[in-house]
């Protein structure tokens, strides 16, 4: 057994104020912490049962409408407008209807920064993980006692390293590796565990990229899936924010409950099978997958270059005709960027539709839920029974170059030719 | 503090996510937990909720509670009037969710336990015993954490109790 430490132990520690291990139950302060749609009506809720509560910092929490957004409905009207009188009442932070999905508005408005812990009432806030963030999921009456207080307990998580070597072939992108993980692993494979990448593979991917694995690691149970601050990181981090970074390196001895290495010179696309995720096969198992819709879009790959990759597969192409394909931008920036490069404009002449940044219909409330039998390619990190809004459809997961090829041919379909 | 009541199975044995517990179709529309209720597992399980009396308990396999934050779904487990869910293990944030809001999560060896079953349960000294078989079953105790949790009746209560966390 090494006496050094994780990322995990080390963040912990610096956020306890004491040096702490896995195992430890510790009292940490935490660096910026948020709610979405979905979760910020229970925060206030809860916030108002403490009693003369006061936020402990009106700049470090934030609301994100996101979920469901515009409101499809009275009823999300109702939440959204809570929220809005909440942040005025208070004075906290709030990002709008039409800014974007928190998992890419909060590293991209640079409110975290390496080394940073925070919480969100979301499970995919380990996202920030790829920029040595330790982020991590909580629910609402969690969030609601660390926005009066500042502060959350912890159990201090044992880690796994995952070391991902050889070259990424052609084809094979970010959300593949992050797939093909899960399949080994498992929807229990890292529960209550924090999770480090490691290894070439992972040091060739842009700091984008890199966030669609983080995203993912809740999908294995993890708390967290952390990286190292290279310099692509580093240099991320201080495009996009005005704070210092303090990143943390695990040690040389640290102590690590599994390590794992995984060469992917060879794997082909990945796709995540109805109705779990974990449910992985090669694109090339799947024969004559018929689908209705594809979705490219929300925290897992929304992104430029996610949006990018499937302009350069559907350009001079057509939209098979029976499949309706969806497309969100994770966030503004994105989407102008996306408009000022001509993507949107490949797009809706493609025969596309694009939704206003947001999470679209991953979470089944609006713009696009799937009929009875309808088969949906995503981009999305979950593909459980009745998560687009109906539990008699069925959702496979995968790359967004495997999404914009299979919505060309109307079926599951191995991208590599068309690039 | 002795709970009793039967189990109840579901369709689905391991890694039964959150938004099976309750569909995020609902949880945009309806605030109340004991409207909310009434849907309740009704994408693998429809009309679950008219199966359960007041004191059932929940009965699954392993990391029950995966997926989304939604602590509607905790809640919404509660509201329906079960007293605990007994798994072989839970996923860490709806693990939270529970005892924060005084949900109690029994951890054991569920595959001997049948649909139907009568289970008394003592939460505090971690016996479980089938009534209907007629066996005691080996509970993990519930970390100190979460008992306190617990016994303050779920994380605001303890907060506030105590001016901060004390464990």
């Amino acid at each position: 057994m090494g006496k050094g430490k994780t990322i995990a132990e080390k963040i912990f520690s610096r956020h306890a104020g004491r040096q702490v291990k896995a195992g430890d139950i510790a009292i940490c302060n935490v660096d910026f912490c948020f709610g979405q749609d979905g979760t910020s009506s229970i925060i206030i809720d809860s916030f108002k049962k403490l009693g003369n509560a006061k936020p402990f910092n009106k700049k470090k929490f934030y609301m994100v409408i996101d979920h469901s957004a515009p409101s499809p409905n009275m009823a999300v009207s109702k939440i959204h407008q809570k929220m809005r009188n909440f942040a005025r009442e208070t004075g906290v932070g709030m990002y709008d209807i039409g800014e974007g999905v928190c998992h890419q508005l909060i590293p991209e408005e640079g409110q975290v920064v390496c080394g940073d812990l925070v919480l969100g009432a979301d499970s995919h806030t380990c996202t920030y993980g790829a920029i040595n963030v330790l982020s991590t999921g909580v629910g609402s009456t969690d969030l609601a006692i660390t926005l009066a207080s500042g502060k959350n307990w912890f159990r201090v998580p044992e880690t796994v390293k995952i070391i991902v070597n050889g070259k990424i072939p052609k084809g094979v992108y970010s959300k593949d590796i992050i797939l093909h993980i899960i399949g080994l692993f498992g929807a229990n494979g890292c529960t209550y565990k924090s999770v480090e990448f490691y290894g070439e593979a992972i040091e060739s991917l842009s700091v984008d990229a890199r966030l669609t694995i983080s995203n993912m690691a809740v999908e294995m149970g993890a708390k967290s899936g952390l990286m190292k601050a290279d310099k692509k990181v580093l240099s991320w981090v201080k495009k996009h924010s005005k704070r210092h970074p303090r990143p943390i390196k695990a040690d040389n001895d640290a102590n690590y409950i599994e390590v794992t290495k995984l060469d992917i010179s060879k794997l082909s696309p990945q796709v995540a099978c109805p109705h779990t995720v974990d449910n992985v096969k090669s694109v090339k198992k799947l024969k004559d997958i018929k689908i209705d819709q594809a979705f490219l879009g929300t925290c897992t790959n929304g992104r430029l270059e996610d949006l990018r990759i499937a302009a350069s597969i559907i350009r001079n192409r057509k939209i098979h005709k029976d499949v309706k394909f969806i497309i969100a931008p994770a966030s503004k920036k994105i989407y102008l960027d996306a408009i000022r490069e001509g993507l949107v404009n490949t797009f809706v002449t493609n025969g596309c539709t694009v939704l206003s940044p947001g999470c679209g219909p991953c979470v089944g409330t609006h713009c696009g839920v799937p009929a009875d039998n309808e088969i949906v390619i995503s981009t999305a990190n979950r593909n459980f029974k009745g998560r687009m809004g109906n539990p008699s459809s069925f959702i496979y997961l995968a790359s967004p170059a495997t999404v914009a090829a299979s919505a060309l041919t109307g079926k599951i379909t191995d991208p590599r030719k068309y690039l | 503090m002795k709970l009793k009541g039967k189990a109840l199975r579901l369709p689905v044995n391991d890694n039964v996510n959150t938004d099976y517990v309750i569909s995020g179709r609902y949880k945009f529309k309806i605030t109340d937990p004991k409207e909310l209720a009434k849907y309740i597992f009704e994408d693998i399980a429809p009309n679950f909720y008219s199966r359960i009396k007041k004191g059932d308990f929940i009965v699954a396999g392993e990391n029950f509670g995966c997926g989304s934050s939604r602590e509607q779904a905790p809640q919404t487990i509660k509201a329906a009037g079960v007293s605990a869910v007994i798994a072989k293990g839970y996923a860490r944030i709806f693990y939270r969710n529970s005892f924060n809001i005084g949900l109690a999560l029994i951890e054991c060896d569920t595959d001997s336990i049948e649909d139907g079953d009568l289970l008394e349960v003592d939460i505090k000294d971690g016996t479980l015993i089938n009534k209907t078989k007629n066996v005691k079953l080996f509970t993990n105790p519930i970390p100190p954490v979460m008992r306190k949790l617990l016994d303050d009746g779920g994380v605001i209560r303890h907060f506030k109790k105590h001016g901060g966390f004390k464990f």
